[in-house]
């Protein structure tokens, strides 16, 4: 695999560009593996890039049904931040963050990470007091985060609605400036081309049908190009885990449901930092491309549709009009859903599970993308050593039974 | 946007009007000081989460306040029946209408 440069874009335009290789193989399934991951989105294609690169297990596959990277990694807003309250989910999100880092060099492929600030609005007094616990529980955990007046939220985006005689006022925000976005296709498409030179095979269209176990220890998957033998299988497959689940007759405390997103036409830069409310359910940034990136809150109830009601766009949209006063003459482009799963405390799930060689990563819920490269690198862990990486133990499945969880509802930024 | 029709009021609605409360009969454990840690984490948080029927409660919030069940496609969105709390589907996975 040639290594993306300044050089060999240069002598490939030489060629029109018609002559640069395969950006990965599409191998045939061997017939067995050590590692199977399900799940060819960016989670899964992390923890395939992770497992190679650090723990030097390479014959590995990522089965894929679709196409990689096309389902709530395509669908995400693409927001990266770590500003969560309690220390273990904290830590879980910044060490991902570390790691966004310095991903483009390490992957010699362009995220287009751009820390360009996320903002947490409050609009009443209690949002205030809840950003002010956040922020300073951010901040004994070594998280930069600062509490803005109104004042410096106009500053910082000058088009926002200050006035005090709105619905919900702007009275201040949380703010991390190392939080950002990335290019979210890119995120996936750069840890597969990894994975891939690493030697771990990428299989598209490859459902899986069913885990098979064989006394109390996973033996392999059947899919739809046949049964593939594996020592451990990982199941990183988001709002469909709970169905995977069932094929191994384990049951997940999730709930599966629509996220819709929406962008607007391509505008001039306008908005240059992450703009997020959660009391309204609504938040905003702008593609390098020019148009809105606005996310909804979740649909309330369980689906798999990928596509949700028109009502929660609705309210989004109101609220960003509000905000926004000038947005309000601009097209939407495109609207879509994903399917979250999300969980009863709003954490993961970084897992093994009561069948031996059987994991799973799950319960992203609303807010997967920022943790990717975290989730993949914490998880690869786990299932090389079949123990929990030290940053994933808190958010073992048995955190259920046990009374342990990490609530992070409402208490975090998230916004739904 | 779904329409639902409310058992109680004899209508079809439009979703706004309606909240959604999860999974339907699920049964409160009639002692739960004798259940273990794991039972009553199974109770409290466990759903069956299907891709395919679902039977889950809704409340008639902006109408008649009632809850009631239905019975709905969690793939497809297609609500096939709705009834009143205590009645049984007469649609489930086992003898499902198609």
């Amino acid at each position: 695999m040639k290594k993306y440069s300044g050089f060999s874009l240069f002598k490939h335009s030489l060629s029109h560009h018609e002559n640069w290789q395969k950006t990965w193989r599409s191998p045939r399934p061997k017939q067995s593996y050590d590692v199977i991951i399900v799940g060819g989105g960016g989670h899964g294609l992390a923890t395939a890039y992770y497992l190679a690169k650090e723990h030097g297990i390479t014959n590995v596959a990522v089965l894929e049904k679709g196409y990689l990277g096309g389902g709530n990694t395509a669908r995400n807003t693409t927001i990266v931040r770590s500003n969560y309250l309690w220390d273990e989910a904290s830590k879980l999100y910044d060490h991902a963050l570390d790691l966004w880092y310095g991903l483009s060099q390490d992957l010699n492929y362009n995220v287009m990470f751009s820390s360009r600030g996320v903002m947490n609005l409050g609009h009443n007094l209690q949002d205030m007091r809840d950003i002010e616990r956040r922020v300073n529980a951010n901040r004994l955990n070594g998280i930069d985060a600062a509490v803005l007046t109104t004042k410096e939220v106009k500053d910082i985006v000058p088009i926002i609605n200050d006035s005090q005689d709105i619905r919900y006022p702007i009275l201040g925000a949380s703010w991390q400036k190392t939080g950002g976005v990335a290019r979210h296709d890119a995120v996936a498409w750069g840890f597969a081309r990894g994975a891939d030179q690493l030697g771990v095979d990428l299989i598209q269209q490859c459902e899986v049908t069913d885990i098979v176990v064989e006394q109390g220890a996973v033996t392999g998957v059947q899919t739809n190009q046949g049964f593939i033998g594996a020592k451990k299988v990982a199941c990183v497959t988001a709002g469909n885990s709970g169905v995977m689940a069932a094929m191994a007759g384990i049951r997940l405390p999730l709930e599966s449901h629509p996220l819709q997103a929406l962008v607007s036409e391509p505008i001039k830069p306008i908005i240059d930092t992450v703009v997020m409310s959660n009391a309204v359910h609504a938040y905003v940034s702008q593609s390098d491309k020019g148009d809105l990136v606005i996310g909804a809150g979740i649909d309330s109830y369980n689906g798999y549709g990928q596509r949700g009601s028109l009502h929660v766009v609705e309210h989004t949209l109101s609220a960003i009009c509000e905000l926004f006063p000038m947005f309000s003459r601009v097209r939407m482009n495109r609207a879509w859903g994903g399917i979250v799963d999300t969980c009863p405390d709003a954490c993961p799930i970084i897992s093994k599970t009561h069948v031996d060689g059987l994991y799973f990563n799950c319960g992203w819920g609303t807010g997967g993308f920022k943790a990717t490269p975290g989730s993949g690198h914490v998880f690869a862990h786990t299932v090389a050593h079949d123990d929990p990486h030290p940053l994933a133990k808190p958010f073992n499945i048995d955190r259920f039974n046990t009374g342990h969880l990490i609530d992070e509802h409402g208490a975090a930024g998230v916004a739904h | 946007m779904l329409h639902i029709y409310c058992p109680y009021c004899e209508e079809l609605r439009e979703e706004e009007e309606f909240s959604y409360s999860g999974e339907a009969h699920i049964a409160r454990p009639t002692d739960p000081e004798a259940l273990t840690d794991a039972e009553w984490g199974d109770y409290v948080f466990f759903r069956k989460n299907p891709r395919g029927l679902h039977h889950e409660m809704w409340n008639h919030a902006a109408g008649c306040r009632r809850y009631f069940n239905a019975t709905r496609d969690t793939q497809s969105y297609e609500i096939h029946e709705t009834y009143k709390m205590g009645e049984k589907p007469s649609v489930t996975s086992q003898g499902a209408a198609q």
